[in-house]
């Protein structure tokens, strides 16, 4: 079996960002930046599914500019066997993102493509589901467990209610969510061994697809503040606030 | 202009977070809600009776059993070109539906939108709400998902009629095989109006039960911190944040939360935050409108009794 996963480069998140004070956008020069999470969960799965003889070939795959080199190589580390990097400057939106995957599926033709479920600069949650509409495969988002069953996939979904399994057949697009799996950090020798893994790299131009924004962002603002309140002394009295705050609640 | 709302449920009752999504579109133009599924007649009644709603569209079909993306996709495809926006709320059907359906029609949904300042323009946070978009698209129409919790929920008392939408040719090609549902009778997290959450310094399954006995003395929902949750001792549709639910209570009673970016996420719509926590340095700490500094396992038990005897009951 062949797993392609999409990896995205982000600010780190443990970075507490800044706006830039024009509104132009999230000030990213000198911010570190790593795999987003949810991917690395995409990229462990893809491993833990290998290591467990079902897949042959792991490829990963990332758009962004020549720096999310660095990325490809942490998946490499972690066990995937050759890179994609599809090299551009722009920023682009979800839909261009998606359909430049859904080029590389159809040169790939991997039966499992693992995403994460959003990524957590645009916070989108958008890409897994438009390749498989764009690919017409069927989707399994949000996963917490992937099972290889028969010829197909059982895969654990968190929603809002609670849990659910769902059976899906190959080709399909799965989801990452955070509970998947604990992804590994690369050993030395193999963080040494990924820059020896195939890596190529090509320009988004080359894949003819229509890369043109469809939203204009007007602006990016900071959230409302929130002013710092006050510290009580004592039991008694956090009670006479929550007990007063619910009875205006009532009052309304 | 006319807008198309996908209906949330689940066991045959309209979510709350529905009247909400209506509230909010009906300034964009009549509303039709759509309600696709198994034995949902009860859910079309409950959304006829919605205040801004044109007329009820009901889908039945074993296709649509817990939503499958590409089966409601199929059915939304052939609906959407007859209006100019098609929204729903950003939970997980409306996450897992929108996307597909905007990328069968090639164009960019708007998604997690908490503010709507026109008919083409859209306020979004991105980067776990440390900053806020606001987009403006020309497309032909536009694909929404909402934050129900930012937006006040629609008055009932309407009688909307009802129309049956048939599903024919419509099949999915997902099967679910077992579904996990939280058994516990406390109000619907993303809109409740109290909610007290926990984190992992509960130490356990057993001393998370000190939150929800509070949270039950108050009428409130039950939230979770991520680590909470991880470490089994909530489920994990309880978890808040940026992976999580986003709730906008008027109370939240934050209990041993440290208030990490992400956890931060899914609480600024809060009106009021209390935080009890031993340390007054944590992050949640320092932004709680009311803090008090102290261990919860002393500090909660002394507090339900306290509400007790202040006469507060649910
Ligand atoms: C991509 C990503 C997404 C995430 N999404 C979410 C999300 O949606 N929601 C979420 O919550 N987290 C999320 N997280 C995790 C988040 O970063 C934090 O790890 C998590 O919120 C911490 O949970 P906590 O406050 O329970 O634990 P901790 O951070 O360990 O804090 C425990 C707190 O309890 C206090 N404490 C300890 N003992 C006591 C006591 N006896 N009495 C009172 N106070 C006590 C401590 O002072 C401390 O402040 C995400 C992380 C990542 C990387
Ligand atoms: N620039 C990108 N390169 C590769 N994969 C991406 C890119 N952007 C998004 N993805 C994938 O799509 C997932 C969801 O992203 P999003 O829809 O932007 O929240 C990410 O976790 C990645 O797996």
């Amino acid at each position: 079996m062949k797993i392609l996963v999409a990896i995205k480069r982000v600010v780190d998140h443990n970075v507490r960002i800044r706006v830039r004070p024009d509104g132009s956008g999230v000030e990213t020069t000198g911010v570190r930046m790593s795999m987003n999470p949810f991917c690395k969960h995409a990229v462990e799965a893809a491993v833990q599914l290998s290591e467990a003889g079902h897949g042959d070939e792991i490829v990963v795959v990332s758009i962004g500019p020549k720096v999310a080199n660095d990325v490809i190589l942490t998946a490499l580390a972690m066990g995937a066997h050759r890179g994609i990097l599809i090299e551009t400057d722009a920023e682009l939106e979800t839909l261009a993102i998606a359909k430049l995957l859904a080029k590389v599926v159809a040169e790939e033709n991997p039966d499992i493509v693992l995403l994460g479920k959003q990524a957590v600069d645009d916070d989108s949650n958008h890409v897994g589901q438009m390749l498989a509409a764009l690919t017409n495969r069927p989707q399994a988002t949000f996963a917490s467990e992937i099972k290889v069953v028969g010829q197909g996939l059982e895969v654990t979904r968190e929603v809002d209610f609670g849990r659910e399994t769902v059976a899906i057949p190959l080709p399909a697009i799965v989801t990452a969510d955070l509970r998947l799996n604990t992804p590994r950090n690369a050993a030395l020798p193999m963080v040494m061994k990924a820059r020896s893994k195939p890596l190529s790299v090509r320009p988004a131009a080359e894949f003819g697809v229509d890369l043109a924004p469809r939203l204009t962002v007007e602006k990016i603002s900071p959230p409302a503040e929130r002013v710092a309140g006050k510290t009580v002394g004592s039991v008694a009295e956090l009670a006479a606030f929550i007990a007063n705050d619910v009875s205006a609640m009532e009052a309304l | 202009m006319s807008v198309l709302v996908l209906a949330d449920h689940d066991l045959g009752t309209l979510s709350p977070a529905t009247a909400r999504v209506v509230n909010a579109v009906a300034q964009l133009g009549p509303v039709d809600v759509l309600v696709i599924g198994e034995g949902v007649d009860e859910v079309a009644k409950a959304a006829a009776s919605l205040v801004g709603v044109a007329k009820v569209l009901i889908s039945q079909s074993d296709a649509f059993a817990s939503a499958p993306a590409d089966s409601a996709v199929a059915l939304l495809e052939t609906l959407a070109v007859r209006y100019q926006f098609v929204a729903t709320s950003a939970g997980s059907v409306g996450r897992d539906v929108i996307p597909r359906l905007a990328a069968k029609l090639d164009l960019m949904p708007i998604t997690d939108v908490v503010k709507i300042l026109g008919p083409n323009s859209f306020e979004r946070p991105i980067y776990a709400g440390n900053a806020v978009q606001t987009v403006t698209s020309n497309q032909p129409r536009q694909l929404l998902t909402l934050r129900a919790s930012a937006f006040r929920a629609a008055a009932s008392g309407n009688a909307a009629p009802i129309e049956p939408v048939v599903a024919t040719g419509i099949t999915t090609t997902a099967k679910i095989i077992a579904a996990h549902r939280t058994e516990s009778d406390t109000p619907d997290l993303a809109t409740a109006q109290i909610v007290v959450g926990g984190g992992v310094s509960v130490g356990s399954a057993e001393g998370f039960k000190l939150i929800e006995t509070l949270a039950k003395k108050l009428g409130a929902a039950v939230g979770a911190t991520r680590a909470a949750v991880d470490a089994g001792y909530a489920p994990n549709d309880w978890q808040v944040g940026q992976t999580g639910k986003i709730i906008a209570p008027d109370l939240y009673i934050a209990i041993g939360i440290s208030g990490a970016l992400q956890h931060l996420a899914g609480i600024q719509g809060a009106k009021k935050i209390v935080a009890i926590n031993t340390d007054a340095e944590a992050p949640l700490s320092k932004l709680a409108d009311v803090l008090l500094v102290g261990d919860l396992f002393d500090v909660v038990p002394q507090l339900i009794a306290e509400l007790d005897r202040l006469g507060v009951k649910s």
